[in-house]
């Protein structure tokens, strides 16, 4: 048996690309006791099938929703670890010493942990939420297409597989969490890494797209009698225009990536700097999808906290009209700006400024926003409730990040901000005070609307302190870095005086730990804890919108009949003219019904991304033909639908009805 | 305004960083001062909103709050057209004060434009001329070319203090940014392209220098010393680089471009003429064209299918294992080093005729106008142009 055999088979795939590196086969080893306990453990107790059949294969919006949830926190968990070991390694290469990490270690964490944070946790945990809360906000059953979002779902979480694969087979990218090419060009970047970025987030890409353009029909289409436009709750506003950013930007991921695919795999020169290639194309075309990215990741929060204000303030929105208007303003702004992302690359002094004048002109509605939720709580009766601390927080935070990202709008500040740690501390400032705010915000908010009880609160005030002052402390000193000229993805240092600060910085991630530590308890002891606050109203904080109006957790079918919508408040409206809540003539319900579909394309794809990243051609063409196949006898499965019987349904409500009659 | 919050701020901001050595916000030269002065008006002009607005939401959660019922409480309240006319006229109001600052400062702090001034009220004097330097950033080091004085180092940058700088910068292979924190705001050096920097130093002593873009793993140790020095102690330092035995020429320049990690200060005693041209045309390596010789022949009409026949396989760099699976042999556009040459090139395809690219019209889709279009002007400029020059032997390859 030849060598050339093994490499027909094998592709490039050989014993050497496993890890060599002590921490990396530490981390594979405890990894592989933990995935075989619990794998033996779900075999042990026969949890295979209860998953397969309740879970993995489910269209409900609501499992997928979870499912996203538990994604995007597993991912949290492995991204923010990179992040210890980042601010560890900062902290102590001083004085000649190398640190504990080798430059290919180091280079790949903070290219992985970008990457994961943006794709693998804010993604996954935004769209888990408006999974979960559109169709209950709108009145609907479920999305409008419940086989593409279980599809979308796997072909996200494929992606991650990807990118974990990628810590033990092989390694990632050392680009960066962008991969600017020449640097991600074959010839700089020969190994497999920049290949797991581009199949990781091709595969990931597809779901969100598809996930986009589902929740984009569902919103459009699937709104409850009555609820016009300007009547919808501003979560699902904000999550309509994050959609239509999806779906007008992932393309354009999708296709530089394909670009940079083409350039690694059969030698073209989109990206090269020789032969006409242009690698400037490549920064503006990705940064062209980056700036809206990041408007879809804030947009959804920006409407969660809008919840959160008037619910907790007892009190109609504050300006829904204008919230709604500076919304579709941001939408629209958010690709006016992506030159700003390299004002430093010699464009000229108008096309700067005017790059840089449009991005302070987002700040205007963003600027309006802050101050509707201010109004809002302005006259009302604040209740400091978890979700309400983190709406605090939020604007007080996020004030903060949003003035240093105008800052580092004028062209010749970024100049000397540009690539800076003053520049990581600003988008972090935004993201974590911003989006992870948000998502806190709303998993204390909704939690009980997905399992029935209330999480706990005092593990809760733990982590939202720790996480408040872990964050000043990470990120503080990192601003006072940058203004002392420090740049970014530096793996060591040469002058003493830093050092401090870098201490203190990792002292402050330590501190996040100790919030992430103390959600993860938080949870385990609103879940397992014998004293739960159950919610036997389904609207436990006094809700206004619709996803209230129904029982924690809904039924699979949301509502038994189709609620008719005369304010945008629906539920508060409802309950301020005591609607009664029908208790007979139920009918049946048409629903959709599960499918294994989606799990089986999102798991060939994996494997044809896999076998793309080690060259095994024989094993891309079976797998791609297989894709296709799946799909076509995918077309012939008519049995998809059912109808849950009137008495099923009748049965359920009645239950509840006796419920409710208990509780008052 | 601008005095007013400099007068303010310069001291409260430098007691605040004075432990540190903040050097973006006390630098040595006169841009990044008038950088830091930026920073400073942008962060009042937006502290005038962003104070107000903070302490209001400390203000509204605790007289809110439920226990508080004293407070007003309208459940109802949830428009008030003179309230939307502020919140939204306030925040347009600042941006266009910051729009204003942004494009004159953006235009008069332009990287690429001369330097006129090189401090507050001190304008370049008379018969200074400026000193070029010519930066190539190399894996993982950079390069400066004194093209006036005919000399050039690595990792170490010496410059007269006062004297207006004009930095031209270009990469070897991938991106990377330049940056002096002390003097002048950072900006991209690229393969293939060349940007441009202006700046100067007011203070004599030692700056950092940094590679502020990520580019590979010796990106860490990429940093270089920059001295600004009285104009004597240049003359001393220059003489003192001619003294050198180091020579710059294509074949040195070839071995330095290697890379290589946490290089010391190396000094050259003359450089290549042309050098500088040939990096950032790719085309150190006297067998390959370059990329301007390339454009000049493309704008002409390029040399159609003949061109396909002066492609030569690598060597240099890359190699068989960084090649794509698919992709042709790695190849690059061989130099045309004698008339000879381009005659037995273009002898063995003929000047054709290109498609005509002129717009179709529709209905039986005429043209507007057949535009005569084939390689002929490009071979005869090609072959002008090297009649003109000398030809180069063979063996100085």
């Amino acid at each position: 048996m030849s060598n050339e055999f093994w490499s027909i088979i094998f592709g490039r795939l050989t014993w050497d690309v496993l890890p060599y590196d002590p921490i990396v086969i530490v981390t594979f080893v405890v990894v592989a006791i933990g995935g075989v306990g619990v794998v033996g453990a779900l075999t042990y107790f026969k949890l295979w099938g209860y998953l397969w059949k309740e879970w993995f294969t489910s269209v409900d919006h609501k499992k997928i929703g979870i499912m996203y949830m538990v994604l995007g926190l597993v991912m949290l968990l492995r991204g923010f670890a990179d992040a210890l070991m980042m601010r560890l390694q900062q902290a102590i290469a001083f004085n000649g010493s190398e640190g504990y990490l080798n430059a290919h270690h180091y280079d790949q964490l903070f290219s992985v942990h970008g990457v994961i944070m943006i794709f693998f946790v804010a993604m996954p945990l935004i769209t888990g939420f408006m999974n979960y809360i559109i169709p209950l906000q709108i009145g609907a059953r479920d999305v409008s297409f419940p086989f593409l979002n279980n599809f979308s779902f796997w072909m996200t979480a494929g992606g991650a597989v990807l990118v974990m694969m990628s810590l033990f087979v092989g390694e990632f990218a050392q680009t960066g969490w962008l991969a600017f090419p020449p640097l991600s060009g074959i010839e700089h970047s020969p190994a497999s890494g920049v290949d797991y970025y581009i199949w990781a987030l091709q595969v990931a890409g597809v779901g969100t797209t598809l996930s986009g353009v589902n929740l984009i029909a569902t919103i459009i289409k699937m709104r409850a009698p009555g609820m016009t436009l300007m009547k919808m709750p501003v979560f699902t506003w904000t999550s309509l225009c994050t959609n239509i950013l999806i779906v007008a930007s992932f393309p354009i991921l999708t296709a530089v990536l394909t670009l940079l695919a083409l350039d690694r795999y059969v030698g073209t020169n989109f990206f090269t700097s020789d032969f006409g290639g242009n690698p400037m194309m490549y920064v503006n075309l990705i940064w062209i999808w980056g700036h809206p990215e990041v408007y879809i990741l804030i947009l959804p929060m920006f409407g969660i906290f809008s919840e959160v204000a008037s619910t907790f303030s007892g009190k109609r929105l504050f300006g829904y009209t204008s919230m709604v208007y500076a919304t579709v303003v941001i939408t629209v702004l958010s690709y006016l700006v992506w030159l700003h992302h390299f004002f430093t690359m010699g464009s000229g002094a108008s096309v700067n400024s005017f790059f840089g004048i449009t991005t302070m002109i987002i700040s205007i509605p963003t600027g309006a926003k802050i101050f509707n939720w201010l109004f809002t709580m302005y006259k009302g009766r604040i209740r400091f409730e978890l979700p309400m601390m983190w709406l605090i927080a939020f604007m007080l935070t996020f004030t903060i990040g949003g003035m240093t990202g105008v800052l580092l709008a004028v062209p010749p500040a970024d100049f000397v901000l540009h690539n800076s740690l003053f520049l990581v501390a600003h988008f972090h400032n935004v993201i974590i005070g911003g989006v992870l705010f948000g998502i806190f915000a709303g998993i204390n908010y909704w939690w009980p609307k997905a399992f029935g009880y209330k999480l706990n609160v005092f593990w809760g005030k733990i982590s939202f302190w720790l996480w408040n002052v872990g964050f000043w402390l990470a990120f503080g000193p990192l601003y006072v870095l940058g203004l002392m000229g420090v740049t970014r993805r530096l793996r060591t240092f040469d002058d003493p005086s830093l050092q401090i600060w870098f201490i203190i910085a990792g002292i402050g991630a330590l501190v996040i730990a100790g919030g992430i530590a103390a959600m993860v308890i938080q949870f385990v002891v609103s879940i397992l804890g014998k004293n739960k606050e159950w919610d036997t109203t389904g609207d436990p904080w006094n809700g206004r919108t619709l996803e209230w109006a129904t029982s924690s957790p809904p039924p699979q079918y949301n509502f038994a009949f189709t609620p008719v919508i005369h304010d945008n408040d629906a539920w508060a409206d409802m309950k301020s003219r005591h609607a009664q809540r029908p208790t007979q003539n139920f009918l049946e319900i048409h629903m959709p019904r599960n499918t294994g579909t989606g799990v089986v394309i999102a798991a060939l794809s994996t494997v044809l991304a896999f076998a793309l990243i080690w060259y095994m051609w024989w094993l891309a063409i079976l797998s791609f033909v297989a894709i296709i196949g799946a799909a076509i006898i995918h077309t012939f499965n008519y049995d998809r639908d059912y109808y849950i019987p009137a008495e099923a349904v009748t049965q359920v409500e009645d239950e509840r009805t006796q419920i409710l009659g208990g509780a008052r | 305004m601008s005095r007013f919050a400099k007068f303010l701020l310069v001291p409260l901001v430098a007691s605040l960083l004075g432990g540190c050595n903040a050097v973006v916000m006390a630098p040595a030269g006169d841009v990044a001062m008038q950088q830091r002065d930026l920073i400073i008006i942008a962060t009042v002009l937006m502290l005038l909103i962003i104070i107000p607005v903070m302490v209001l939401v400390v203000v509204f959660a605790r007289k809110y709050r439920q226990g508080n019922t004293d407070a007003k409480y309208e459940p109802n309240w949830d428009h008030s057209t003179h309230l939307e006319l502020v919140i939204w006229a306030a925040p347009l109001a600042i941006i266009i004060c910051l729009g204003a600052v942004t494009w004159v400062s953006t235009h008069l702090l332009d990287p690429y434009r001369q330097l006129s001034r090189i401090g507050p009220d001190r304008l370049v004097p008379e018969g200074v001329e400026q000193l070029e330097v010519e930066v190539v950033a190399l894996d993982w080091k950079w390069m400066f070319i004194y093209p006036q004085y005919d000399i050039a180092t690595v990792n170490e940058l010496v410059v007269p203090v006062d004297r207006p700088i004009s930095f031209k910068l270009t990469a070897s292979t991938v991106m990377n940014s330049f940056y002096i924190p002390a003097m002048a705001g950072m900006i991209y050096a690229m393969p293939g392209m060349q940007t441009r920097l202006h700046g100067v130093i007011n203070v004599p002593g030692e700056y950092k220098g940094i590679a502020a873009h990520y580019s590979g793993h010796g990106f860490s140790g990429m940093q270089f010393a920059t001295k600004g020095v009285s104009d004597a102690e240049f003359d001393t330092w220059v003489a003192d680089v001619r003294n050198s035995p180091d020579m710059l020429n294509r074949q040195r320049y070839l071995e330095v471009e290697k890379p290589s990690e946490h290089v010391p200060v190396m000094h050259f005693a003359g450089v290549e003429s042309g050098l500088y041209t040939a990096i950032v045309n790719m085309c150190v390596e006297r067998d390959k064209m370059c990329m301007s010789e390339m454009m000049s022949i493309d704008e002409r009409g390029g040399l159609g299918h003949a061109g396909l026949n002066n492609l030569a396989p690598e060597l240099y760099g890359g190699g068989e294992r960084n090649r794509s699976p698919f992709g042709p042999q790695k190849t690059y556009v061989a130099a045309i080093c004698s008339t000879d040459e381009a005659i037995a090139m273009t002898a063995k395809l003929p000047a054709i005729a290109a498609p005509s690219t002129a717009p179709l019209l529709g209905r039986g889709l005429d043209r507007r106008e057949a535009v005569a279009q084939s390689n002929a002007p490009a071979l005869e400029w090609l072959a002008g142009k090297l009649a003109s020059t000398e030809t180069i032997p063979a063996d100085a390859l």
